[in-house]
């Protein structure tokens, strides 16, 4: 089997030289991964979650040209989005051609990072990129920034609000073998600017894949961001990816991640809050069967006094899937009176599936109110007979229980559109037929 | 309607029905008494269908069916009807739509077309009359954060909009105030024809005061051990339990 080192250093050397800012960056992100490597279940963040094997599975990387039309993104299109500032990436590169942008640019802008690494935000870029880093010492965060040049920028100005959310189509190619692909992508919400983000993913071809993808975003005073991650590729997909949101200033964050499918999926979801005032939200839903495997790692850093992060995550596991959380919040010593909360969910239905879950709470500060707790349990065999004795079929009632266990999840996401589809996929999920 | 013959039913390795036989036929309203653990919750359970409870011998024959081979969602859209004593709250489900499910299910199962919206709600409008109950509470999670009296008038709520051909309120007065135990009672005298009837399990004489049953029965220690009609309830209620389980012990010893 071939060395990981020595095939991704062998891509390293032969991609084209970009600015003295990323080859600086890419070259300091290629030390750390030559002295990590790739994690295995040794390190306490992967415990439970393998992928050492997925990577060296992927040491076919390429960085090709897909031959790719407009169609097959049609097929995949979110109801709700057709008016959407739709990005499409293919094997994680931003495909302009493919892509519609609907807010004027004056609100707006999409550009390569290597673009913004040699223009007027390149300060932004310098100070920002890598960010994430802090919290992922574990060579696949560094793998991401050994390629960054192929990266993508985003900045929403001071004080636009995007009329439509960004909407990126993420597509792996896997028709000629298996795909590996490296998103990477930059955000700036600038002072008092509104924008919400949603990203997909998508799978063409017969072979598996793996995404190992890097978002960063820096959410300045008064702006809002609204995240939505929907994970439902294929049972041959994999999948590392982490979201950092650095809230520089008083602002707002909400985050929610659904994962319906997937073979190993790893998402790290880090809300940083860097400002006193700021209010973060993540809620995270994961429905699996048959032998998928999802990962949420969520980390709520509070850096700052008076700020509010509240945590909602729960799990449906069926077959013979496993579902992992793991969540930390930290209080900084200077965060008093920060309220955190934290809960996780989870149901489990298959004789052969597993949770596993582990809240941590790191507290330096003592003015504080941070609660956590975490359940594991099978349905609710009073709820069952009670709609059953009124006449609900045993499957219908499961699946209404299912449903409404997940439904508080759904209702976080403000598109009704976007919601009722996703309502519907788990709806169909879980066979309801009332 | 209902013919239960020497029903014995256990839960674990306890035996708790030890030979019950009872007739209840189309019109008629029964009522069974009995002092705590005597078997009255787990004989509505048991009909009902609740799998904790294991049946070990005896039968029961609903309307020409063997009600112990239908699963308890069969045995609801054959109509019969429990109203809980402790209702499950469900979160998540809202009451409107749960019941407009559970009333289709049972359309389709009889072969008739399921309501559209407008007949729904004209049904529900009519019902909810009925039991004095609130469109704000229906659409809210079933009986999410309800009071007692809330939860209790949902149950009957609900047996209204199922018509079922036998209702069986396992101490459905049982916490209510004097007000609710009136509305809940109101609301059964209004259900009852000559067509369908009713198994009202219950400690106190109270609410067979607003209801008045044809037949009293007294369970304990699992074996109905006296059956009368209603001046038999005065009787308990003047007497207490005590009287009967001397009776008992005594033609025992």
């Amino acid at each position: 089997m071939m060395d990981a080192k020595i095939f991704f250093n062998d891509i390293y050397k032969s991609q084209d030289q970009p600015s003295d800012l990323l080859s600086a960056f890419q070259q300091k992100n290629w030390d750390s991964f030559s002295e990590l490597d790739l994690p295995s279940v040794k390190h306490e963040e992967w415990k439970y979650t393998r992928i050492k094997n997925v990577f060296t599975e992927a040491l076919q990387y390429n960085l090709d040209k897909s031959d790719f039309s407009k169609e097959e993104l049609a097929k995949v299109i979110l109801p709700g989005t057709s008016n959407a500032n739709t990005l499409v990436f293919i094997n994680g590169i931003y495909q302009s051609h493919l892509s519609q942008l609907t807010d004027a640019t004056e609100k707006w802008t999409v550009k390569s990072l290597n673009d913004a690494s040699t223009d007027e935000d390149a300060k932004f870029v310098k100070e920002h990129l890598g960010c994430s880093n802090v919290y992922h010492t574990d060579g696949i965060n560094a793998l991401s920034g050994t390629f960054a040049a192929h990266g993508t920028f985003i900045k929403v100005k001071k004080g636009k609000q995007l009329s439509q959310p960004i909407v990126i189509y993420h597509f792996s190619d896997s028709r000629f073998g298996f795909r590996f692909s490296q998103p990477r992508i930059l955000i700036s919400i600038e002072e008092n600017a509104t924008a919400t983000l949603i990203e997909t993913y998508h799978k063409i071809g017969n072979h598996q894949s793996l995404t190992n993808e890097v978002v960063e975003v820096c959410v300045e005073k008064d702006a809002q961001f609204r995240y939505i991650k929907i994970q439902n590729e294929g049972v041959d997909s994999n999948h590392t990816g982490t979201t950092q949101i650095n809230q520089l200033g008083k602002s707002t964050a909400h985050a929610v991640t659904i994962s319906l499918s997937g073979e190993i999926v790893r998402n790290n979801l880090n809300m940083v809050m860097g400002a006193e005032y700021c209010e973060s939200h993540m809620y995270g839903l994961y429905l699996l069967g048959g032998k998928s495997q999802v990962d949420n790692h969520t980390i709520v850093d509070n850096a700052m006094p008076n700020c509010l992060s509240n945590e909602l995550y729960k799990g449906i596991m069926d077959d013979s899937s496993t579902g992992i959380f793991n969540g930390k919040i930290f209080v900084r010593k200077d965060a008093q009176k920060t309220n955190a909360y934290q809960s996780n969910k989870n149901i489990l239905l298959g004789q052969n599936s597993s949770a596993n879950t582990k809240p941590q709470l790191e507290i330096f500060a003592d003015d504080v109110k941070c609660s956590h707790g975490c359940t594991i349990g099978k349905l609710d065999e009073d709820a069952l007979f009670y709609l059953r004795a009124r006449g609900i079929s045993e499957q219908n009632a499961k699946a209404l229980l299912l449903h409404a266990f997940a439904a508080d999840i759904l209702q976080q996401i403000e598109s009704e559109e976007l919601r009722n589809y996703i309502d519907s996929l788990i709806s169909e999920r879980l066979t309801l037929t009332i | 309607m209902l013919t239960i013959n020497n029903l014995q039913a256990r839960i674990e390795e306890k035996e708790i029905l030890k030979g019950i036989n009872l007739d209840i036929k189309p019109g008629e309203i029964h009522a069974i008494m009995g002092p705590n653990g005597s078997g009255k919750s787990t004989l509505a359970s048991v009909l009902a269908g609740r799998a904790d409870y294991q049946v070990t011998g005896g039968s029961v024959q609903f309307n020409g069916k063997d009600l112990l081979e239908l699963s308890p969602e069969d045995r609801a859209k054959e109509g019969l009807f429990l109203a809980f004593q402790y209702p499950v709250e469900i979160p998540g489900v809202s009451t409107t739509n749960f019941i407009k499910s559970a009333v289709n299910e049972k359309r389709k199962y009889q072969g008739l077309e399921p309501l559209d919206a407008a007949q729904f709600l004209r049904t529900m409008k009519e019902k909810m009359k009925l039991v004095e109950i609130d469109q704000s509470l229906l659409s809210r999670s079933l009986n999410e954060g309800f009071s007692g009296g809330e939860k209790k008038r949902n149950e009957i709520f609900q047996m209204a909009m199922l018509e079922p051909k036998l209702a069986i309120l396992d101490e459905t007065d049982s916490g209510l105030d004097i007000d609710a135990l009136r509305i809940v009672a109101n609301g059964v005298n209004q259900l009852r024809t000559k067509d369908n009837a009713f198994l009202i399990v219950t400690h106190y004489q109270r609410l067979l005061d607003y209801i008045v049953p044809d037949f009293v029965h007294v369970l304990y220690n699992g074996r109905i051990v006296k059956s009368g009609t209603k001046e038999l309830a005065f009787e308990l209620e003047e007497k207490g339990y005590d009287f009967i389980k001397a009776e008992v012990n005594e033609a025992t010893a």
